[in-house]
């Protein structure tokens, strides 16, 4: 019989390399989420943010980029003067606008590194979510483009010094019929043209790179593009302090007599330049293909050995789009009917965008387990991990439950292991998403009295693993989405834990105390919610029977 | 946590996000070039003789072309190798050749070299052969020339201003 939690996990294989680099950075960010939950609160944490702020970044170095455009001047000389006169004789608001527009582009990459980092740690890079992860190799090329031909039109020592270090590095190709380096020999071989290109090239790159960021997140339903309110407006004014207290200053003119000697290096940008001078533009090269190809092939080392995807049972499905609304993925989509049964749409999945999250069975108002034993198969479903197999799990598991609180915990796979909380008076079952959990099983397990008190817990608030599943769990719990948990559903008896991996001792500490304040509540009766029957009494263990609805 | 101690907590996140941005912005500096030492860029595009020496062609020969092909001279289109030689204080720096561009080897050779040489009053001497001459040179130049910390020295050539020139 398939289980959805396991008190004895198998022996797991041995990790392969990108999990073992994985684990001890899952482990940084999750103490770093919760030491920023701690000052910003779910809600504003910026690690919760990561991509929005990136587009957030985008957005400033696009308007700050709209008023330096006006008053820079393209020209061997005047590109150097228009920007100086921005930086001092228009400091307040021209300076402030250039300091902007560079510390937001190194914000951008920032947010992009870290984003990166945090997605491979958390494992959200590999099966469905391939496309989402490739497509973002590209903008991280378009991203370091944009930088690199901005530095450039500033025309000054470091200008010089990329210009090039940049010509002779795709030089080495060989690709090109005369050496591009050749541009650059002495200040008679450059051409005010030239700058107008490259300004055209420092517009160009980033609408370019617009369209990819449309692309890549064409597999997410709902994706956020701002960050919230609060976010915002620190960021900015953290930006803009930054501009006043360390703005953004040109180096000397270039000259092409005289070889740039000591730089002040933006690493956001520029730092495979000082690599490449002390290796080779050939190891320039090596690198950056060979960390390009890494991330490309990465979701595939070693290929995600997958479970069925969610599946429809047309009989039970009618077509009420809950499951569509409710996945996080754009994996369900909602076709005509083709069963005859009289509805207008029924439910269909892509299995190459399902991640097997379950959260649209959780979402399907037939998954309910008051149905009978062999009657519960719901309109969507996991195949390997039937809710009909958590049922049976449930009847079976709490038949044991001993104690003067007897506790049910809901977990999700990729929150803290629930397994590890057991005891004689808790039943621990963990699911791919807490979302996956219709919220009638609660009231089943209440109402049928298999438990005394039922615990949620999943991903850190603010950051579910599958994106919406702790927010849309919130919501159905409070009535504001369907499918709803009925009222009568004690809420005395019910608690939600949201917490990392690594919070288990603070959701054993919370299901201790609230195993402590059921024992002192009187019995639940479900025939009177309010009546109290037994105080402090265990009822008796009684497994469910076949019962109907 | 009270308000109070989160705010005081984001003003300080906040703080060290603007240390990261501001810092690795212009931080640590990057030395590209060392003080002490100068740059001798030898860099040209130059079109070396043909392989084969031009031939006139015979009237019966140019009957035979398309009026719009009917040239005098028939050559060959590949061109010899540029031969380079570069001293520097009397000491050999480079010793080099350039194989003519384009797929029939018609098209010139492309010179982009780079030298990273000490300061001073130094002496170069530059010597090329772009015929078929198995000895000797074709061309040759020699300047004393100083060089201050960090001078970019261009050799160019340009056959219409008499061969090498120094910049």
């Amino acid at each position: 019989m398939d289980t959805l939690a396991r008190s004895e996990t198998p022996a797991a294989p041995p990790p392969d390399v990108p999990a073992r680099i994985q684990r001890p950075l899952r482990i940084m960010f999750e103490y770093a989420e919760a030491a920023l939950d701690r000052v910003f609160g779910p809600a504003w944490n910026p690690l919760y943010f990561l991509g929005p702020l990136g587009f957030y970044y985008y957005w400033i170095v696009a308007v700050s980029g709209i008023y330096v455009y006006i008053f820079f001047d393209t020209g061997t000389t005047e590109a150097y003067q228009s920007v100086e006169y921005m930086t001092y004789q228009q400091w307040y608001l021209g300076g402030v606008m250039r300091s902007l527009h560079r510390y937001a582009s190194d914000g951008m990459v920032l947010m992009m590194v870290v984003h990166i980092a945090r997605e491979f740690a958390m494992g959200r890079y590999r099966g469905p979510r391939w496309f989402t992860w490739i497509t973002g190799v590209p903008i991280f090329w378009l991203v370091i483009a944009s930088g690199i031909t901005g530095y450039w039109l500033v025309w000054d020592t470091l200008a010089q010094y990329i210009a090039i270090a940049t010509t002779e590095w795709f030089d080495w190709l060989g690709i090109f019929g005369e050496p591009i380096a050749r541009n650059f020999l002495t200040p008679e071989d450059l051409d005010d043209r030239f700058f107008t290109l490259l300004l055209f090239m420092h517009i160009a790159v980033p609408l370019i790179l617009l369209f990819v960021l449309w692309i890549h997140l064409q597999r997410i339903s709902r994706p956020r593009f701002n960050p919230n309110r609060g976010l915002a407006v620190g960021t900015f004014v953290m930006l803009l302090a930054l501009a006043f207290v360390h703005p953004a200053e040109s180096q000397e003119p270039a000259n092409l007599s005289v070889v740039p000697g000591t730089l002040d290096i933006d690493w956001y940008y520029l730092a495979i330049y000082p690599f490449m001078d002390a290796t080779s533009y050939g190891a320039g090269w090596g690198f950056a293909v060979a960390a390009s190809l890494m991330l490309f092939v990465l979701p595939w080392l070693p290929p995600l050995k997958q479970p069925a995807a969610a599946a429809v049972d047309l009989s039970n499905c009618n077509g009420c789009t809950r499951c569509a609304e409710d996945c996080p993925y754009n994996a369900i989509t909602m076709m005509p009917r083709s069963d005859g049964l009289p509805f207008d749409h029924e439910a269909q999945v892509d299995p190459d965008l399902c991640v097997r999250c379950g959260i649209c069975a959780g979402a399907c108002p037939t998954a309910t387990p008051f149905r009978r034993a062999s009657d519960l198969i719901p309109g969507i479903d996991l195949p390997q991990r039937p809710l009909r197999a958590l049922r049976d799990d449930l009847a079976r598991r709490t038949a044991k439950l001993d104690g003067p609180a007897r506790i049910v915990v809901f977990g999700c796979d990729h929150g803290v292991r629930v397994a590890d909380i057991e005891g004689p008076g808790i039943a621990a079952f963990s699911l791919p998403c807490i979302a996956a959990l219709p919220p009638s099983f609660i009231d089943y397990v209440l109402s049928r009295d298999l438990a005394d008190g039922v615990v949620l817990t999943g991903c850190r608030e603010g950051e579910c693993y599958n994106r919406f599943g702790v927010m849309w769990t919130k919501m159905r719990l409070a009535g504001e989405r369907d499918p709803y948990l009925r009222k009568r559903v004690p809420r005395e008896r019910l608690l939600t834990y949201w917490g990392g991996t690594l919070d288990r001792r603070g959701l054993s500490n919370a299901v201790a105390a609230f195993a402590a304040r059921i024992a002192a509540l009187p019995r639940f009766d479900p025939l009177r919610p309010g009546a109290s029957a037994r105080a402090n009494a265990r009822p008796d263990a009684a497994a469910p029977s076949e019962t109907v609805d | 946590m009270t308000r109070a101690v989160a705010y005081i907590g984001q003003v300080i996140v906040y703080a060290a996000i603007a240390a990261l941005l501001g810092g690795f912005a212009t931080w640590p500096r990057h030395t590209h070039f060392p003080d002490d030492q100068a740059l001798i860029k030898l860099s040209f595009a130059h079109s070396a003789k043909h392989k084969v020496a031009c031939r006139k062609r015979t009237a019966k020969e140019l009957s035979k072309l398309a009026p719009n092909m009917r040239r005098t001279l028939s050559c060959s289109r590949e061109r010899v190798p540029v031969y380079l030689e570069l001293d520097f204080d009397g000491a050999p720096l480079f010793r080099g050749t350039f194989a003519p561009s384009g797929l029939s080897r018609d098209g010139p050779a492309q010179v982009y070299e780079r030298f990273v040489v000490p300061v001073g009053r130094r002496h170069v001497v530059v010597r090329m052969r772009d015929s078929t001459r198995s000895e000797g040179f074709d061309y040759e130049a020699q300047a004393t020339l100083d060089l201050p910390p960090r001078r970019n020295l261009v050799i160019g050539f340009r056959p219409e201003m008499g061969g090498f020139f120094f910049k």
